[in-house]
C-alpha cells in the first residue's frame, strides 16, 4: 500500500470516528429532547458521508450496510416513519455496527463475522421501513387524485422547434387533462418582447394511470430547456410547499393559483406555506430537488455532501494538523525557551540597560508563544465526558436501574495525550459506580432516596493538576465488607490499624471484588486495577471519598504534563532539582536542630523530607537549610533543600524508558547553564519517601 | 550488526566489519562502529539519585537528554578516576520500542579498525572477566585479546529497568 493511500486511510478512519461520534451524539440528543429536523439531518449527513468515503476505498460492507441505515433515515426525513425511542435504539445499534465495520475495514481484518449481525440489523431496519406510521397520513397530503404538473417554458423553446402544445396533446393520449392554467406573468411589454421566445408557464391538473416515468417521458424533449415539477396525486403538503417555493413566481401567486384551480384549499395552502417556512431552515436545496425527483439522486447527494462538509468546516473552524508537526513545534518552542533563558542570563550579567529592556520585551513574546503553542495540544475533556452519555444509557438499561448523568467542567482542558489514555479508566470508574455504587430502584426507595440514581462527572484544575471526579449517590463503600473480602483473599492480614483511606485503596488491588456474582459489567476485579495502573503510569493518583448510604466520589488527579511549566529551582545533595511552581506554597528557613521530620508552621504540623538524606548526598551541607512548603491536593508537606535558586521556565523532557522505574522524578529539563535538572514529582516523592511522611501527613489533617 | 550488509562502505569484500576499540580498566574492548553515533569529552553529567551505581546520570546532548552508563561499573569492576582521556561514547541501542541513544563512559578510545570475520573467535564458555552474554566475540590482536561487546545486551533497557525497579522498592521499604 502506498504512503498516500495509507495516509488517506488514516484520515478516513479518523473522519469516520468523528462522524460516528457525531451520529451517536445526535441520536442521544434526539432520545432526550425529541427528533428535531436538524438532528435527523445530522445523523443522515454522518451516515451519508461515511457511505460516500467508504465507497471511495471500496469498503463494500460499510457502503451496503450504511445504505440501509440511510434509507430509513431518508424515510424519517420524508415523514414516512416516526423517529421514536425504539428506532433511536435500533439506530444506535446500527451505529455501533458501522463502527465495527469501518474499524474492521480499515484494519483490513475482514468483516466476515460481522455480516450476520449486519444482516439481522438490516432486516430490522427493513421491517421498520415497510410499516410506516399511520399518524402522518391523510392530514398532510392534498391535491386529490390528480397529478399536478408545473411547467415553465424555456426561452428558446420555440427556436428549438418545440411546442408545449404538442406535449399537452400527447398527455391527452395517456390521461385526462382536468384543468390547465396558462401563466403570462413573464410576458414582457410588447416593445421588449421577442416573438420567437417562449414566456409562457402552465399549471396542469392531470388524471392518469400512467407512471411517473411515463409522464416525465412526455416532457423529455423540452425538459432540458424548461422547468418542470411533477407532483403525484395525494402529495404531502411539504412537497407542495417545495414546489411552490421552487417556482419562479411569488409564493402567494402560485398559491392562489393552486387554490383557484381547486388543487389546494386555503387552509392547506396556509399550512404548506408554514411548512415551507420551517423547512427553509432545515431543508437544503438538494433535499427539495431529490424529493421532487427532478434532479438525479446522485447529483443532489453530491451537492448535499459538499454543503454538509462546508457547514461543518464553517461551524468548527478546525484545521487538521499532523501530530508530528505539532510535536516538532512544541520541541522547537522548548528549545526557544531554553535559549531565551540563556540570553536573559547573559543580558543580566552584561549590565547593558538597553539590551536588558529589549530582552525583557522579547521575554513577553516568548512566553506568549510558549503558552499558545502548548495550548494547541490542550483539548477540552467535554468530548470524552460526552461519550459516557451512551455508556450510562446502555448500562442503566442493562442493569435495570434508572440513572441520570450530570456532566460539568467539560470545558476543562488537558493534554491530548492524557485525554486519550484516561478514557478507559474513566469507563471502569463509571461502570463500577453504576454497578456497585447506585442501588436498584427498590433499594433506593427503601432507603428513602429518589428512585433514579445520579452519576456525576466533573473536571477542574487544581494546583498544577487536573482533577476528574466520578460521583454517585449510591450506597457508598462498605469498610467491613472490603476488609472481609481483602482478608479472605489474603490481601491483608490485619486490617485493624488500617486507616479508612488505606482500606478504600484496597479496591484497586488486582483481583479484588466485593461483587457476589461476576456479571459481564463488573465483578471480575480487573477494572479498578486497570484504573490505578493507568493513572499511575500518567503519574496521577486516585482518591476515594465515601459516605455510607449517601454515595462516593472517586477523584482522579492527573498532572497537566505540559511540555513546558514554570518551575522552582532548588539545590540539594549536589544536584539541581526543579519543583513545579504550582505546587510551591512558600519557602521558610529551617532551624534544623531537632532530629524530627516535622516542624510547626504557624501552629500546624508540617511533615517534611530531607532531599539530602533521601538522595544520599554528602553528610555535611550548608548550615542553613531551606524548607519549601508544597501542596498536593488537600495535603501539605515540606521539602528540605540546601539552597533555593529561584524561579525559571522549564521545558519538560522525558527522561526515557530507562528511568521509568524512578517514580519521584517526572521528567527533566535543560537548565540555562546547559546542565540537566531533574523535575521532582512531589506526590510520588512524598509517597516513596516512606509511609512515615505520608502517615504524618494524614495525621496532620 | 544486522545492517552491515547494507553499508558496503564499512564492510569490504574480504568480509570484515569496522570496530571502535577502547580501553577500560587497562583492558581493550571493541564495539561495532555502526552503533556508534559520536564520541564526546566527559563532563556535565547530572547524577540521578537512587538509580543503580552504574548509571552515571544524564547529559544534555544538544537539547536531548541522554543517559550515561559507567561501563566499568556495569561490569562490576572499579571505576577509574576521570582523566583527560575519559570519553563518553554515544551509541544507539535497540529496545523493544525502537532505538535509544545512550552514552558509555570509557577510559579512552583508541582506533577504528577493520576486523576480518575470520579473526573473531566465539566467546569463551567461562573465564572472561565480564558476563559471557555481554561478549559477541574475541579478537586476537598482537598476541592479546580484545573483547568485542554486544552493546545491545550490555545496555539492555529491560534489564537496567529491572535492576532500577528493585532498587526503588528497597528505597521505599
Amino acid at each position: 500500500m502506498s504512503d498516500d493511500l495509507t495516509a488517506a486511510l488514516a484520515s478516513y478512519a479518523e473522519e469516520s470516528r468523528e462522524l460516528l461520534e457525531a451520529m451517536e451524539r445526535a441520536l442521544l440528543e434526539m432520545e432526550a429532547d425529541g427528533p428535531e429536523p436538524e438532528r435527523v439531518n445530522a445523523v443522515f449527513r454522518a451516515a451519508h458521508t461515511i457511505k460516500g468515503s467508504g465507497g471511495l476505498f471500496g469498503f463494500d460492507e460499510v457502503v451496503a450496510f450504511t445504505h440501509e441505515v440511510e434509507t430509513v433515515l431518508e424515510a424519517v426525513r420524508q415523514g414516512d416513519i416516526l423517529m421514536d425511542g425504539s428506532l433511536i435504539g435500533l439506530l444506535l445499534e446500527c451505529r455501533d455496527h458501522m463502527t465495527c465495520l469501518t474499524d474492521a475495514s480499515v484494519a483490513g481484518t475482514g468483516t466476515g463475522e460481522l455480516a450476520t449481525r449486519g444482516d439481522a440489523l438490516a432486516a430490522r431496519l427493513e421491517s421498520r421501513r415497510s410499516m410506516p406510521d399511520s399518524g402522518g397520513g391523510s392530514g398532510n397530503s392534498a391535491g386529490g387524485d390528480s397529478w399536478h404538473i408545473s411547467l415553465r417554458g424555456g426561452q428558446d423553446l420555440f427556436r428549438d422547434g418545440m411546442d408545449p402544445l404538442n406535449v399537452f396533446r400527447y398527455l391527452g393520449t395517456i390521461g385526462e387533462i382536468v384543468r390547465i392554467t396558462t401563466l403570462v406573468d413573464r410576458v414582457p411589454h410588447l416593445s421588449a418582447m421577442d416573438p420567437e421566445s417562449c414566456y409562457l408557464g402552465f399549471e396542469l391538473d392531470f388524471r392518469t394511470d400512467a407512471s411517473k416515468a411515463e409522464i416525465a417521458e412526455a416532457f423529455d424533449f423540452i425538459a432540458a430547456e424548461s422547468e418542470i415539477h411533477l407532483l403525484p396525486p395525494c402529495s404531502k403538503l411539504s412537497d407542495w410547499a417545495q414546489v411552490i417555493r421552487a417556482l419562479p413566481e411569488a409564493d402567494e401567486k402560485v398559491g392562489s393559483l393552486l387554490v383557484s384551480s381547486g388543487m389546494l384549499t386555503r387552509n392547506e395552502l396556509a399550512r404548506a406555506l408554514e411548512y415551507r417556512a420551517t423547512a427553509d431552515e432545515s431543508g437544503p436545496l438538494g433535499e427539495l430537488l431529490v424529493e421532487q425527483r427532478v434532479v438525479p439522486r446522485e447529483a443532489a447527494d453530491a451537492a448535499l455532501g459538499r454543503r454538509a462538509s462546508a457547514a461543518a468546516s464553517r461551524g468548527d473552524r478546525f484545521v487538521r494538523v499532523d501530530a508530528g508537526k505539532l510535536e516538532q513545534l512544541i520541541t522547537l518552542v522548548g528549545e526557544l525557551v531554553i535559549s531565551h533563558a540563556v540570553v536573559t542570563l547573559a543580558s543580566g550579567r552584561s549590565g547593558d540597560r538597553d539590551l536588558h529592556e529589549a530582552v525583557a520585551t522579547s521575554t513577553r513574546f516568548v512566553e506568549a508563544v510558549r503558552d499558545t503553542a502548548l495550548g494547541l495540544r490542550m483539548v477540552q475533556i467535554g468530548e470524552t465526558f460526552g461519550r459516557f452519555q451512551r455508556v450510562v444509557r446502555d448500562l442503566s438499561q442493562e442493569l435495570g436501574k434508572k440513572i441520570d448523568l450530570d456532566i460539568s467542567g467539560g470545558d476543562t482542558e488537558l493534554d491530548k495525550s492524557i485525554i486519550d489514555r484516561i478514557a478507559e479508566p474513566l469507563t471502569h470508574l463509571v461502570r463500577n459506580a453504576m454497578d456497585h455504587g447506585i442501588e436498584p430502584v427498590a433499594e433506593r426507595l427503601a432507603a428513602g432516596k429518589a428512585p433514579s440514581g445520579r452519576l456525576a462527572l466533573n473536571a477542574y484544575h487544581e494546583t498544577g493538576s487536573i482533577v476528574i471526579e466520578v460521583t454517585d449517590d449510591g450506597r457508598g463503600l462498605n469498610r467491613e465488607r472490603i476488609v472481609a473480602k481483602a482478608t479472605a483473599s489474603g490481601l491483608v492480614t490485619d486490617a485493624a490499624d488500617l486507616s479508612d483511606a488505606e482500606v478504600y485503596q484496597l479496591i484497586f488491588e488486582p483481583g479484588f471484588t466485593t461483587a457476589e456474582q461476576v456479571s459481564n459489567i463488573s465483578g471480575r476485579g480487573v477494572g479498578m486495577d486497570v484504573v490505578r495502573r493507568t493513572v499511575e503510569e500518567l503519574r496521577g493518583s486516585v482518591e476515594i471519598e465515601t459516605v455510607p448510604g449517601q454515595g462516593s466520589t472517586l477523584r482522579v488527579r492527573l498532572p497537566l504534563t505540559l511540555a513546558i511549566i514554570d518551575g522552582f529551582l532548588i539545590e540539594a545533595a549536589d544536584g539541581k532539582f526543579v519543583l513545579p511552581l504550582d505546587v510551591v506554597e512558600e519557602c521558610v528557613e529551617l532551624d534544623d536542630t531537632s532530629p524530627q521530620d516535622y516542624v510547626s508552621l504557624r501552629g500546624e504540623v508540617l511533615p517534611f523530607l530531607r532531599l539530602r538524606e533521601l538522595f544520599g548526598g554528602p553528610e555535611e551541607g550548608p548550615g542553613r537549610q531551606s524548607l519549601v512548603v508544597v501542596r498536593q491536593g488537600a495535603s501539605r508537606a515540606g521539602i528540605v533543600a540546601d539552597r533555593l535558586l529561584g524561579e525559571l521556565q522549564t521545558v519538560i523532557k522525558p527522561l526515557g524508558e530507562l528511568f521509568s522505574p524512578v517514580k519521584w522524578v517526572s521528567g527533566c529539563t535543560v537548565l540555562g547553564t546547559g546542565d540537566v535538572g531533574l523535575i521532582l514529582d512531589v506526590h510520588e516523592l512524598i509517597r516513596s519517601a516512606g509511609g512515615g511522611a505520608t502517615r504524618a501527613l494524614h495525621a496532620a489533617h | 550488526m544486522p545492517k552491515s550488509e547494507d553499508r558496503p562502505a564499512e564492510r569490504d569484500v574480504a568480509g570484515s566489519d569496522q570496530f571502535l576499540t577502547l580501553s577500560l580498566g587497562g583492558e581493550m574492548y571493541a564495539i561495532h562502529l555502526l552503533g556508534v553515533k559520536e564520541i564526546i569529552e566527559y563532563g556535565n553529567v547530572t547524577r540521578v539519585p537512587t538509580m543503580p551505581e552504574f548509571i552515571r546520570g544524564v547529559i544534555n546532548l544538544r537539547g536531548r537528554v541522554v543517559p550515561v552508563v559507567d561501563l566499568a561499573s556495569r561490569f562490576g569492576q572499579s571505576t577509574s578516576p576521570v582523566s583527560r582521556f575519559t570519553c563518553i561514547v554515544i551509541v544507539e541501542v535497540a529496545t523493544a520500542a525502537g532505538t535509544q541513544d545512550m552514552g558509555i563512559v570509557v577510559d579512552s578510545v583508541r582506533a577504528v579498525l577493520a576486523i576480518p570475520d575470520a579473526d573473531i573467535e566465539p566467546p569463551p564458555a567461562f573465564g572472561a572477566r565480564i558476563r559471557v552474554d555481554f561478549i559477541r566475540g574475541m579478537w586476537r590482536a598482537d598476541g592479546r585479546f580484545a573483547i568485542i561487546l554486544d552493546v545491545d545486551r550490555v545496555l539492555s533497557v529491560d534489564e537496567i529497568c529491572e535492576i532500577t525497579h528493585l532498587g526503588q522498592q528497597e528505597l521505599a521499604a
